[in-house]
């Protein structure tokens, strides 16, 4: 029963997705699906976290091939917390999606398309090979593709454009760097290709294979001077997609830059350099970036890249106190942003603009919305004890320690422009005055939909900031989380030793 | 051969890029396909190319005694082809949609989402 339990994310997600399909014109059953699916999928992850952090390091050898020559799956504790917030964020957008997005684009597969994305996620976070990760990665983008193109407006088609350019273009770098890799080692396994690469006398061709790496995966986690595609595509498509997206999409880039330079590419002084200055830069240009958007959505697109930063800082310090700090953030990141996404699509459905000017007065038609959405976005600052805050702790104590003024700088200053940007956003959402403007006659507005749609819209939100707020008050476990992952991550014989010994680490 | 194969490579990639910078969204798609062949060669390449010694055991031995052409990289490349020529499909039917809507083959003149809204 406990033997495959690495691949039951995987399978429910996949025959939940085969079985939407059976069902491709009656939206109502995919909807009651989808979120039961959803929950079942909750429910799944817990198990699989619970007994990964019980009994340590998981793995699955697809097919009985040993490893390192067959595929294989390994859930760490890393691992095994992605998976329980994908599951998470999935199932608040699902329930979210199925109030929000249009009848006429849920009939085009929207539901099944969505359960591919959470497959391809689970996958990227659980496999163990490198190529297989190139595959997952390839799910992943081939179901953005269809999410951010369904509909079909003018400005989602020309979004998709740059958004499928340049992502295609970080999967063609990826494949390259495999092949540069594969032809240094002959190896694909991660742990197999850890033991090798260590042992590679030609330091530069392994720099050169490593940058490689970080081109593709600082693309698909929009690190600077990577990020261009992320403000031009994420505010096109329906605010659930991009809920989804935010939340998840670039953090498989983030999770695949922790993997690959915590295991393969280790203890590179150059390598650690090059990402804090990029960590250094993401965080003032996405910070600078929000600054100057009226638009809700691209304001939180070039907030996510700002964020982006914090969670790169942390590997290119590379300390343990230094890579706790980065999981904490990355745990707190995906359930805030996804959260933050979901807020502006409840927002343009009540006032039917993305325009933040355009907006105004919800304190005054709405105070106990004004309360819910005021968790997630002070939340994102990190006012104390919310969730954002703590992992910043983590990142000054490292930085301070390894004496990198311009990081802890660009991280102070970073904290500051977001305080700045979501009081501005508060002050003109919440609190101005209602700006004078005619209803559209063909929308449809918050005030006019059934009970049961403004529930499923506003239940997600209020179960993920429940989260976030478990995530502030409840720091020390989150805390206890991310110290044991950054102990793994940093002692990466337990991984090799988990994958290619088959040695359970018994805590 | 490996030289040829190497060059022939390098010119797949810079062709490739060079066709992903153009303005016109064909040459665009065409880059993207052009630049995905020379990956796929190079993991070909990469793999070292070996003639005439195909992994097999022969049944009178236990393990390979001899050299022997690696098959995982032809594994890697066959998968490599087929998520690449779904992506292309996609990619063409994106471009054609492109052009309906935006009425022009031009990326300069792709500009709406940097308006304001």
């Amino acid at each position: 029963m406990t033997q495959q339990i690495v691949l039951y994310p995987l399978l429910l997600q996949l025959s939940l997705s085969i079985l939407l399909m059976f069902f491709w014109n009656k939206i109502e059953i995919q909807k009651i699906i989808s979120i039961a699916g959803s929950v079942i999928s909750v429910a799944v992850s817990v198990w699989l976290f619970a007994y990964i952090w019980e009994h340590g390091t998981q793995t699955v050898q697809a097919g009985n091939w040993k490893a390192p020559f067959g595929i294989i799956f390994v859930a760490d504790t890393l691992s095994a917390t992605l998976v329980l917030l994908t599951a998470i964020s999935g199932l608040a957008v699902a329930s979210f999606s199925s109030a929000s997005v249009v009848a006429a684009r849920l009939r085009f597969g929207y539901f099944p398309i969505l359960h591919f994305l959470l497959l391809g996620l689970n996958g990227a976070f659980l496999t163990g090979d490198i190529f297989n990760l190139y595959v997952w990665f390839e799910i992943i983008i081939i179901s953005s593709f269809v999410l951010i193109t369904l509909g079909g407006e003018k400005a989602q088609v020309e979004g998709a454009v740059k958004y499928f350019t340049l992502n295609i273009l970080a999967s063609t770098i990826f494949l390259t760097a495999i092949a540069v890799l594969y032809g240094l080692t002959g190896a694909l396994n991660m742990a197999d290709l850890s033991v090798k690469v260590a042992a590679i006398e030609n330091r530069g061709l392994v720099e050169i294979t490593a940058m490689l790496f970080l081109i593709a995966f600082g693309t698909k986690a929009a690190a600077f001077p990577l990020y261009f595609w992320l403000p031009a595509s994420y505010h096109t498509p329906p605010s659930a997609v991009s809920a989804i997206f935010a939340g998840l999409l670039t953090k498989v880039g983030v999770y695949a830059l922790i993997r690959v330079f915590t295991l393969i590419f280790v203890g590179d002084a150059f390598l650690d350099n090059i990402i804090t200055v990029m960590a250094i830069l993401t965080l003032f240009s996405g910070g600078l970036g929000a600054l100057v958007q009226n638009n809700l959505r691209k304001v939180f697109s070039y907030l996510i890249i700002c964020h982006i930063g914090y969670m790169i800082a942390g590997l290119g310090l590379f300390t343990e106190v230094a890579i706790a700090g980065t999981i904490f953030y990355l745990i707190h990141d995906i359930v805030v942003k996804t959260n933050l996404f979901m807020v502006s699509g409840l927002m343009y459905r009540i006032r039917g603009t993305n325009s933040v000017q355009a907006m105004g007065g919800l304190y005054h038609d709405y105070p106990k919305l004004s309360l819910l959405i005021a968790i997630p976005l002070f939340s994102l600052v990190g006012i104390p004890p919310l969730s954002g805050f703590w992992p910043k702790i983590s990142l000054l104590k490292a930085g301070f320690v390894a004496e990198q003024w311009w990081l802890v700088g660009a991280i102070i200053f970073a904290s500051l422009i977001t305080l700045f940007i979501i009081a501005k956003i508060w002050a003109g959402i919440v609190w101005k005055d209602k700006p004078v403007a005619e209803m559209k006659s063909n929308f449809r507005y918050y005030a006019n939909l059934s009970n049961l749609k403004k529930t499923q819209m506003i239940a997600p939100i209020v179960f993920l900031s429940l989260v976030s707020l478990y995530i502030g008050f409840g720091a020390e476990h989150i805390q206890q989380i991310s110290s044991r992952i950054a102990t793994e991550l940093m002692d990466n014989q337990q991984y090799v030793n988990a994958v290619l010994h088959n040695v359970q680490n018994m805590k | 051969m490996e030289v040829i194969l190497a060059i022939m490579i390098g010119v797949l990639y810079a062709a490739g890029i060079y066709m992903i910078l153009r303005r016109s969204l064909v040459k665009l798609i065409l880059g993207i396909i052009i630049l995905g062949n020379g990956a796929n060669l190079l993991i070909f390449l990469l793999g070292r190319i070996v003639k005439g010694h195909p992994p097999i055991i022969p049944g009178s031995a236990e393990v390979f005694q001899d050299l022997y052409a690696d098959p995982v990289p032809q594994a890697l490349i066959l998968t490599a082809i087929v998520i690449s020529f779904g992506l292309q499909s996609f990619a063409i039917i994106l471009i054609k949609r492109a052009y309906k809507v935006v009425k022009t083959d031009d990326l300069d003149e792709m500009n709406a989402i940097d308006q304001d809204s």
